[in-house]
């Protein structure tokens, strides 16, 4: 028998949603061939099986989320004893909103009442049964919360600390040793319910009360019953949805946002741009050129020339960090929401290979299968909603970024030339900036120096 | 439905109406379930109220007092004896059985719940047959396993006119001799019950303890008291013959350390345990595992390894007792709901109705010793309470079984007039994490027996002052 845990899916990655199983209980499977689909905040991504026989067990159906480390599937693989295996750091759990609770693989995680009795081998974590309830409802392992209260005591306020995440773990205190004189605990913060527990009206209250706390004027109240006004169907928020949330919440409260907006004339670009395509149609990187990849470009140089827009703010170390590399986000539309494709080293890479990069990326991240690698470490951001319309666009800083450049729809527009109304091709610009960093005429400069090198594809050239 | 077969379709399907079995009807009720209780017998309680916990307990109760009055001599009441109307004795003891089973019927019909009498076969993972029943099968979402135990039997051949435990509860007769095989629980309970009808009660213990499970300290003290009313207790002995005697009676061949005796008996009582109601149930439809115990195999949920099937109680693994039945019944009524139950429980403690009562709950002194793990024990002797003293029965203590490092409380054993009662208090100390210094600071009522678990406390901790604590660097 082989117990197979979810391994690692990469860095802060902690949890998957099941999306497919390939086999059945009963089946057989060979090694390395397709087990799982999971998808991760990141991606989706296909575990292949470690070994080969017959599926005795799986954890967890379709919608599941399962957590790294946790059980995933028993493979009979003929072995007579399973192998030391991690402990699970949690089982299963369903989704919100699904009443039924999902199978979790009984015979592989069985645990007798007996076991669970004191007497033999490791003692369970002091904590009352409420408490201990209180961290199954969150899904946290109760013997891995540092505990605060006397004789190793784990409280309620230790089970939300944890359940909160690791940044709030970071300022508790070092596992009071037992024999040594135990440092006094410093006063328990303020207790912390996160939303997703929110189950009842006293943990709403609770929530409501933490939160105006914090933020003055601010009125929390229960979400109305739609379905009394209406037919109405609900979904759990999963995955790259609930990862879109988090991040957009996080930047919109930790962010200044400023807008500053322009209008390039691309004219000149796009006739070449079009040319060059339609010329070299059978070349990866040429035959879908787009606009993107001139738009990278510029920006790369001008964040050289800005560095700016090329930086984080650390708002507990209180310092900015430059960075010297460039690796540039674009937005992309999957289908089951927004993902942000990298482009590493945009200032070591031509136009070309820029392009070909970006058509690959995009596929992949359609398909779910884009590396979580692939994924971070991007210094600025573009969004391009042109094609779908758009005079204008106001996008969220992509946090901890500085900026983010919005592309509107290329238009012909009658502008002004020389006292003469011409007609010609206008790119829309919005560069949101965060406004604790750069200020309007840094933006301004910077716009305008972006829609300097667009107006002429000659002066990309320079900056390869 | 089809025609020729009426089937009832749930959302739960429950098998046994027992206290695990009702409890995870009524609970699921709360929770907004739908759910179908399917039991054998006519009358709702299982074991325990039928003919189990309830009928000895009230037994017991009977003879308790009777012996407390003849007690009273000691202290100036003068009490010349007492008569027993056995016919009385079995009717009351019937009538509080029935009580308790029509209050369960009445609280499953007030939730909704549909009853229905037959024997439940799974035919596959969402379906029952139901034989004998006024519906032919029920199909269900989720299932509840509360089948319960049997007494196990002496083996084939021997004799089956001997009574197991369900017999001596509906009082036949009150034999002039009586031989009690097995010293558990069970057979230490009704035994006493019989001496106090009036039978010369033996008991034959296999192992070389009575109680074997529960600390010798206690067990001690309680012997102590019994043995008087017992007219032998033969320990390391086994019956290896039973004969029924043509002048009426039992010819009783016991072993004993390679040597055999044979004696005569009236009556023969067998009370050597219980065995899971695993059998003819269909789980060879389902992908329900039994292990090596014969308990179907769950996890902390209670879940089988049929992910939408549980079970619970006797038939699961664990101790076979009512509230450990009852309080699984909730967790897989809660889980089933899509709550975070889980049975986590740190203690379930043990009660036995001899007298003086033992209880103990958490950890032993004797798995600790198995273990290695290092404890620390509070004493406290009931001969030092004035309670004890006022009820004129300082035949006991309590003891408390804690971490020596940081005090907390691991187990709990107590021997005494009301340990049943007096255990609540260490489980729940057990449950919440507590120290010593918690039962210490909590205030108790006096004069009561309750103090002793704060004295006892209190002994744990001063021990303390007269070994030199490790130097701290």
């Amino acid at each position: 028998m082989f117990e197979f845990n979810l391994p690692d899916l990469g860095e802060g990655i902690a949890e998957g949603e099941i999306l497919r199983w390939h086999v059945a209980v009963g089946q057989t499977i060979a090694e390395d061939a397709p087990l799982v689909d999971v998808e991760t905040d990141k991606a989706a991504v296909t575990i292949p099986s470690p070994r080969g026989g017959k599926v005795t067990a799986l954890s967890g159906k379709v919608g599941d989320v399962v957590s790294v480390g946790a059980l995933v599937a028993v493979i009979d693989d003929g072995a007579a004893v399973a192998p030391a295996t991690p402990r699970p750091r949690g089982a299963a759990r369903p989704p919100a909103g699904v009443a039924a609770p999902a199978a979790t693989a009984p015979a592989a995680a069985a645990s007798s009442p007996a076991a669970a009795a004191p007497g033999g081998g490791r003692r369970p974590v002091p904590a009352t049964p409420a408490t201990r309830r209180l961290a199954r409802g969150l899904g946290v392992d109760i013997d891995a919360v540092p505990p605060s209260g006397p004789a190793g005591r784990v409280l309620p306020e230790d089970v939300r600390r944890f359940a909160a995440g690791p940044s709030a773990e970071v300022a508790r205190p070092a596992r009071a040793g037992a024999a040594g004189a135990a440092p006094t605990p410093p006063a328990p913060a303020e207790p912390h319910i996160p939303a997703k527990a929110v189950r009842d009206d006293q943990a709403f209250a609770e929530f409501a009360a933490h939160a105006s706390a914090t933020i003055p004027f601010l009125e929390l109240e229960p979400m109305p019953d739609f379905a009394a006004d209406g037919p109405v169907v609900s979904e759990p928020l999963r995955s790259i949805r609930r990862k879109v949330a988090r991040k957009m919440v996080t930047s919109m409260a930790l962010v200044p946002h400023v807008a500053h907006m322009d209008d390039a004339d691309v004219t000149a670009l796009e006739k070449f741009r079009r040319a060059q395509k339609a010329a070299r149609s059978d070349d990866p990187g040429i035959g879908k050129l787009t606009l993107m990849s001139f738009v990278i470009k510029a920006v790369t140089a001008g964040l050289r020339a800005a560095p700016a827009f090329n930086a984080s703010l650390d708002p507990f170390k209180e310092e900015i960090i430059y960075k010297k590399y460039y690796n540039i986000g674009f937005a992309t539309d999957t289908g089951r929401g927004l993902v942000v494709p990298v482009i590493k080293n945009t200032d070591r890479k031509s136009i070309r290979e820029i392009s070909a990069e970006i058509a690959d990326k995009a596929a992949l991240a359609r398909e779910g299968k884009l590396p979580a690698e692939d994924m971070r470490a991007g210094t600025f951001t573009i969004t391009n909603v042109g094609p779908l319309g758009g005079t204008a666009l106001l996008a969220t800083i992509n946090y901890p970024e500085v900026a983010i450049l919005g592309m509107g729809k290329v238009q012909e527009k009658p502008v002004v030339r020389d006292g003469q109304i011409v007609i010609r091709q206008i790119l829309p610009l919005t560069l949101a900036f965060d406004h604790r960093i750069a200020d309007g005429a840094d933006a301004a400069r910077f716009v305008a120096e972006l829609i300097r090198q667009l107006s002429d594809p000659n002066l990309l050239l320079l900056e390869t | 439905m089809v025609m020729g077969s009426l089937r009832q379709e749930t959302q739960v399907a429950v098998i046994g109406s027992g206290p695990g079995g009702y409890v995870a009807a009524l609970r699921l009720a709360d929770l907004g379930k739908e759910v179908v209780l399917v039991e054998e017998r006519d009358r709702h309680g299982g074991t325990c109220l039928l003919e189990g916990c309830i009928p000895s307990k009230t037994l017991i109760h009977a003879v308790e007092v009777k012996e407390a009055a003849l007690a009273a001599v000691s202290f100036g009441l003068g009490c010349t004896g007492t008569s027993i109307d056995l016919d009385r004795l079995r009717t009351h003891t019937d009538e509080v059985v029935q009580g308790l089973s029509q209050g369960v019927a009445g609280l499953l019909k007030r939730r909704g719940v549909t009853t229905v009498r037959g024997r439940a076969r799974f035919s596959s993972n969402h379906s029952l047959e139901i034989e004998s029943g006024e519906i032919s099968g029920v199909d269900f979402e989720h299932c509840i396993i509360a089948t319960g135990s049997s007494l196990n039997r002496l083996p084939p051949g021997i004799t089956n006119k001997v009574w197991s435990s369900a017999d001596a509860l509906t009082l036949p007769r009150v034999p002039s001799t009586l031989l009690v095989v097995g010293g558990g629980y069970i057979g230490l309970e009704l035994g006493l019950v019989y001496q106090g009808l009036g039978s010369h009660v033996s008991v034959v213990e296999f192992s070389p303890h009575l109680l074997p499970g529960a600390d010798h300290d206690l067990v001690e003290v309680m012997v102590k008291s019994v043995s008087r009313r017992l007219d032998e207790v033969l320990l390391e002995s086994k019956v290896v013959a039973i004969s029924e005697e043509a002048a009426g009676g039992f010819k009783v061949r016991i072993a004993h350390d390679l040597e055999e005796s044979e004696r005569t008996f009236d009556m023969v009582l067998v009370a050597i345990g219980r065995r899971p109601n695993t059998e003819n149930l269909g789980l060879e439809h389902t992908g329900i595992e039994v292990g090596v115990r014969g308990t179907i195999r769950t996890n902390q949920e209670c879940r089988t390894t049929e992910p939408n099937i549980f079970a619970i109680g006797d038939v699961a693994d664990g101790p076979m007792l009512a509230h450990k039945a009852s309080r699984e019944a909730k967790i897989a009524a809660e889980v089933i709901c899509g709550q975070p139950g889980a049975f986590d429980n740190r203690a379930i403690p043990a009660v036995v109705y001899t007298d003086p009562e033992i209880a103990w709950t958490g950890l032993t002194e004797r798995e600790a010793a198995a273990a290695g793990t290092e404890i620390r024990v509070g004493r406290f002797p009931l001969a030092a309470l004035g309670r004890a003293r006022t009820l004129d029965r300082t035949d006991g203590l309590v003891k408390i079984i804690c971490d020596p490092a940081t005090g907390l409380i691991l187990g709990v054993g107590i021997v005494g007039p009301h340990a049943s009662e007096l255990i609540a208090e260490g489980t729940l100390a057990i449950e919440m994490g507590a120290t010593l210094e918690d039962l210490i600071a909590t205030i108790h009522p006096h004069p009561t027996l309750s103090e002793a678990v704060l004295e006892a406390a209190e002994a744990a901790l001063g021990s303390a002052i007269h070994i030199h604590p490790p130097r701290r660097p």
